[in-house]
């Protein structure tokens, strides 16, 4: 008997549930209403989803759902690890919902993904990921490899496949192997890689990130080089803005080094062009 | 809601009828955490298209103790999602014995929606109450999950007219030298008052008059404050 079953962890229809000390006998069916409708997934029926949650984006319709979208995200390897950083707005069409986003999900300590896309999609199934590594861990007395959570997570998304989910991921880790970095997409996509950027800002990001990149890079340099990329992207892409989040990842984990307002680097770098 | 017909692009196509099991029922809400309290308000009009059909129902739910929930968007969804929340705290309080926290509360909505992420509910959300160290807590979250904890938002059909006057305001955004000072109950709900004053001019789908919580460790007080009805 393996310690999920004696915990109680039931895995059954790919639902994972504690069970609180419910015994199958005195649990009341009319609470399966509630269970059923918040505790898995609801699809109407009869109807195309996709093709169903289309018209919430459409611009003529009066219910419009505007999912958060737009971003600037990178992440490239170096020398010293793994530098990742990210701005943080969300748009909702030409309205700017929040300046504020964290769009470095921290996994684990040894693991970190980025959020472009759907913001909901990109933070419930790095959650659904952060739990399946926890699990790996336990059962297998060791960390999971980013390889192999990178294809975790590509397999889950792969599954929904041509249902409309819409996420744009980096995940970047340390394992034995030491610096991880793969691009994982909803498409099923997934990719290892040295250097990526992903989202809307992406072609500005790519062209500071290119002309500045190396491999010998010092943490100093490499920290620079990608707030400068995420600075630019904010600069040239509407879509991206607020603040520059900034993490290095090491043989010892994560560290979040900086968050840095895009109007004080502006100010910044204008004085470097005098 | 009305079954809609949705115009094709070529003419041999058959023309489809589907049920469109969703609408837009207007409604603003908002909220504003404080050190030791928030501050929950929305305004009471229920409408669809031109016409009002309320003018006293207020988009805030009590959840627990020190929770308070505002959604609008839909009215059929907000009453089902409410429902459905109030049921999951229930079965919550009587496995545990105790209320489930407000930030609980907001992870707990947060799966929620997700779980209709292909069947959304059309919901805007903003939790407001006291967090597990009791200090003030704001939460907003998008139809589908996504959530973000805050220190004030406005959400609803006058949201994008409300946050740029408390991003002036409390925010004290992009104004140098400008200090941050900490928000005084009162100011907090004089506040409230004069932005929705401000949105019911200027927006027909807030307006009649709105519903003020104030949540602190002594519970929570509600009051009414009177807007235009034109």
């Amino acid at each position: 008997m393996a310690l999920a079953d004696v915990c109680g962890f039931d895995m059954r229809n790919g639902n994972s549930r504690l069970k609180l000390g419910f015994g199958e006998e005195n649990y009341d069916p009319s609470l399966n209403d509630v269970l059923l409708a918040s505790e898995s997934f609801t699809v109407p029926r009869g109807v195309d989803i996709a093709q169903n949650l289309a018209r919430f984006t459409d611009e003529k319709s009066n219910v419009k759902i505007h999912f958060d979208h737009g971003t600037t995200t990178l992440a490239f390897k170096f020398k010293g690890g793994v530098i990742v950083a990210v701005d943080s707005r969300a748009t909702a069409g030409p309205y700017i919902a929040s300046q504020t986003v964290k769009k470095v999900i921290e996994i684990n300590p040894y693991l970190l993904g980025t959020m472009a896309g759907g913001a909901a999609d990109c933070s419930f199934w790095e959650r659904v990921l952060a739990q399946q590594c926890r699990v790996y861990e336990l059962r297998n007395k060791n960390r999971i490899s980013v390889a192999a959570a990178s294809k975790l997570l590509a397999n889950i998304v792969y599954d929904y496949k041509g249902m409309g989910l819409s996420m744009g991921t980096m995940i970047v880790g340390w394992d034995k192997k030491g610096p991880g970095l793969y691009y994982v997409d909803s498409d099923g996509e997934r990719l290892p890689g040295n250097v990526f950027s992903v989202g809307s800002g992406s072609v500005y990001a790519y062209g500071v990130l290119d002309s500045g990149y190396k491999w010998d890079l010092s943490v100093e340099e490499a920290c620079e080089l990608g707030r400068r990329a995420i600075f630019h992207a904010t600069y040239r892409d509407a879509y991206s803005g607020g603040v520059v989040n900034l993490y290095h990842m090491r043989e010892t984990g994560w560290v979040k080094v900086s968050q840095t307002d895009t109007a004080e680097l502006y100010y910044k770098y204008r004085a470097e062009k005098k | 809601m009305e079954f809609m017909t949705m115009p094709t692009q070529q003419a041999e196509k058959p023309i489809q009828a589907r049920f469109s099991p969703y609408d837009m029922n207007g409604g603003t809400v908002l909220a504003i955490a404080g050190e030791d309290f928030a501050v929950i308000a929305s305004d009471t009009r229920l409408s669809q298209g031109f016409s009002i059909h309320s003018r006293d129902t207020p988009k805030t739910t009590q959840m627990t103790g020190n929770t308070v929930i505002g959604s609008c968007g839909f009215h059929g969804d907000v009453l089902t999602l409410t429902k459905v929340i109030q049921t999951r705290l229930k079965m919550f309080s009587h496995i545990h014995n105790k209320d489930m926290d407000t930030t609980s509360i907001a992870a707990m909505l947060s799966t929620i929606l997700y779980y209709r992420r292909f069947f959304p509910y059309y919901v805007y959300n903003i939790v407001a109450g006291l967090d597990s160290e009791g200090k003030g807590c704001v939460f907003s979250f998008d139809p589908v999950g996504s959530y973000e904890r805050e220190s004030y938002r406005a959400g609803g059909s006058a949201s994008s007219m409300l946050q740029p006057l408390l991003d002036n305001q409390i925010g004290m955004k992009n104004q140098e030298g400008a200090k941050q000072v900490p928000l005084s109950k009162a100011k907090a709900v004089a506040l409230v008052k004069d932005v929705f004053t401000s949105a019911a001019e200027r927006d027909i789908y807030t307006g009649d008059g709105i519903v003020i919580h104030v949540v602190s460790k002594d519970g929570i007080t509600t009051e009414t404050f009177p807007l235009r009805r034109d």
